[in-house]
């Protein structure tokens, strides 16, 4: 586990020792995080157009949904690395506590009947029940075996959806919302922009939360279990609470991140139910950067945006003018993100948020000899 | 009773399915410490490689000698894949198990996507010999050939895997690294000229797993590579890690009780009894039916 971090901890700030300029930096960065958070909540108030980014300007409800789905990515992928990043548990069922919240809002909507205010506390109640009893059984086996025990139960999770038992998920068409049961300003085209500040408000809470539990003396506890877990069973504490604690948490977060979902793309559908959501988590996660407080984030949001995006670059000109073995592999956001994916593994093993410390130490490697 | 003879047949043809994917998988990971995610691209790529083998190569086609060809030619493919992908991809991160995970992971999104690209996502028709189109009547209950050629496979590669094991040098090495590993490494074996080899056996029977499937549902995907994956996933856990004779077992249950479950019960119910099979293994022997005690 403690290969995939780099050695020099990304959150260990700019050896500032060095230039003026980089103390007002390093004395200006923890304001960095709200800056962008004030930019991100007045943005769909501009209405700029970034041709090539973005297909419409900015507050066009297209790219604001665009947008709000790459959020709670960003979000749920910075619970995901609660487990993989922090805890340094391999879990590849986490699809299925997202789905739990999709599907559980969806249903208690459209089938039930209950308003939005019932149905998405039940939801994320639910989702974090469910983890916390699948969590009991799966924890009781560690490393790889883990993973395949909670592959397995999301693939339970992935039939029953499928198999639409009692009619209640709609099967492989999926189950659209009942709009009624819904605050009229979360429906409509014109409202995606509530839409957007709800999956802002989402990555926020679990930014904060992920932050406030690894600063704790738990989270601390959980970074022991992630480098030497017969340590922390040295020391008298049980691992296994520790890491049912970190995994019903996560949970619960991916269930919250499943409702905001629901109402953003207004319906559920199966695929959101297979592996590849849960392994596209951990891409994004591995991209970002595990272990670290804002590379899971960017790591969801840039995977989600490509995602989407490469899909039309895949068949826009410029990639139709390249010969066929070229042209038709690039096409495929999954062959250039997998690919992507791949080189991190191998040249970047620290992911995107490792990038900055590794500039500044390129920096400071050159700049004395720039100096002399 | 000729339901139940159907049901044991066609039940044995998945799991002999599930025991091609399980047994490369389980030697892998009973030997290397790797959990092979693109075990299922192996697969996908002996499927896709003998269905344009049978189309393209010449002397290859969908009948007769043609066919054994064709088949051969895929196996062929995916065991060349596979030693690749050990060789450039893996062997770098020895010991790195997370890592090698993480390698595969992406190995099996952007190879699924490649072949996805290539040919379309879309189920195509396979070109399979007359023959196995056909049904044989055995004590009154019609089972279709392609699924008696999938457990007639699955029988001769379990006998040649084990012979392997058994009686050559390198089958012993094999046997004493999935035991103990550093001990074999202290006595001055390579053990990594092993891992290649367990991953080209492991790629061929995928291979040839993807042949016979596609054979056997009369189409091929590179999705169907996927589903397979996490059952045989099921069995490996079941079965044992490193035990070949150990997923032998566990598929056959797993496969009948699939298919039993799922046409007396509702469909799909099969394939939760055998993740509830997996939940109770797990509970009560977590090291599988016959294998080392499953940790990373």
């Amino acid at each position: 586990m403690t290969e995939v971090k780099s050695p020099e901890a990304p959150s260990a700030a700019v050896p500032s020792e060095l230039t003026t300029e980089s103390t007002r930096w390093s004395r200006l960065r923890p304001f960095l995080p709200l800056a962008v958070l004030a930019v991100a909540l007045i943005l769909p108030y501009s209405t700029l157009h970034l041709p090539g980014i973005f297909e419409g300007a900015l507050n066009s409800p297209g790219t604001l949904q665009l947008l709000a789905v790459c959020l709670v990515f960003g979000g749920l992928a910075a619970g995901y690395d609660l487990l993989f990043g922090r805890t340094g548990m391999l879990s590849f069922g986490h699809a299925l506590y997202f789905a739990a919240g999709v599907y559980g809002t969806d249903i208690l909507i459209t089938r039930a009947g209950l308003p939005l205010w019932q149905a998405a506390p039940l939801a994320i109640v639910g989702g974090t029940i469910l983890a916390g009893l699948i969590g009991a059984v799966a924890l009781r086996t560690v490393g790889i075996a883990f993973a395949m025990v909670t592959l397995a139960f999301a693939q339970v999770g992935a039939i029953l959806v499928a198999r639409d038992f009692g009619g209640l998920t709609g099967g492989e068409e999926g189950l659209p919302l009942d709009v009624s049961g819904v605050p009229a300003g979360l429906v409509g085209v014109a409202n995606t922009v509530n839409l957007y500040w709800l999956a802002l408000a989402y990555l926020v809470v679990v930014v904060f939360v992920v932050h406030r539990v690894s600063g704790s003396p738990t989270g601390r506890v959980l970074a022991g279990l992630r480098d030497d877990e017969r340590r922390i069973g040295v020391l008298g504490l049980d691992p296994y609470r520790f890491k049912l604690v970190a995994f019903t948490l996560a949970g619960g977060l991916a269930a919250a991140g499943g409702v905001v979902y629901c109402l953003i793309v207004g319906g559920a559908s199966p695929h959101i139910t297979s592996s590849e959501l849960t392994l596209s988590l951990l891409v994004m996660v591995v991209l970002g950067g595990p272990g670290t407080r804002w590379g899971p984030v960017l790591g969801g949001i840039l995977y989600m945006y490509l995602d989407h995006r490469l899909v039309s670059v895949g068949s826009s000109g410029a990639i139709d003018a390249l010969p066929a073995f070229l042209s038709r592999p690039l096409s495929q956001p999954l062959f250039v993100l997998g690919t992507v994916f791949i080189l991190a593994v191998y040249f970047f093993p620290g992911g995107l948020a490792s990038l900055a410390p590794r500039l500044t130490l390129l920096r400071n490697a050159l700049s004395p000899r720039r100096r002399g | 009773m000729d339901a139940v003879i159907l049901l044991t047949l066609t039940g044995l043809g998945l799991a002999a399915l599930y025991f091609l994917v399980a047994s490369g998988l389980s030697l892998v990971f009973g030997l290397a410490d790797v959990l092979n995610f693109a075990h299922g691209l192996f697969l996908g790529v002996g499927a896709y490689a003998t269905w344009w083998a049978a189309g393209n190569l010449p002397g290859a086609g969908p009948d007769g000698l043609g066919f054994v060809v064709a088949v051969a030619f895929g196996v062929a493919a995916g065991t060349l894949m596979a030693v690749l992908v050990e060789l450039v991809l893996i062997r770098p991160l020895y010991s790195r198990t997370i890592e090698q995970v993480l390698v595969t992971v992406g190995l099996s999104l952007a190879g699924v996507a490649l072949l996805q690209a290539t040919w379309g996502a879309d189920a195509r028709p396979f070109p399979r010999p007359e023959w196995t189109r056909q049904v044989t009547t055995i004590l009154g209950a019609q089972v279709p050939n392609g699924g008696l050629l999938l457990i007639v496979a699955a029988v001769l590669v379990l006998g040649a895997i084990l012979a392997f094991l058994q009686w050559t040098r390198y089958g012993l090495i094999i046997r004493a690294g999935v035991e103990n590993r550093e001990m074999v490494t202290a006595l001055g074996i390579d053990v990594r000229k092993a891992f290649t080899l367990v991953f080209a056996i492991g790629g061929a029977a995928a291979a040839l797993a993807g042949a016979l499937g596609s054979v056997y549902f009369g189409t091929v995907s590179p999705q169907q590579g996927g589903s397979l994956l996490i059952f045989a996933f099921i069995v490996v856990v079941i079965g044992g890690m490193g035990s070949v004779v150990g997923s032998a077992y566990a598929a056959v249950a797993v496969g009948l009780l699939q298919q039993f479950v799922n046409y007396y019960g509702t469909s799909g119910l099969g394939d939760i009894c055998v993740v509830a099979l997996l939940a109770v293994v797990l509970l009560l022997r977590p090291q599988g039916i016959a294998g080392k005690v499953a940790t990373a």
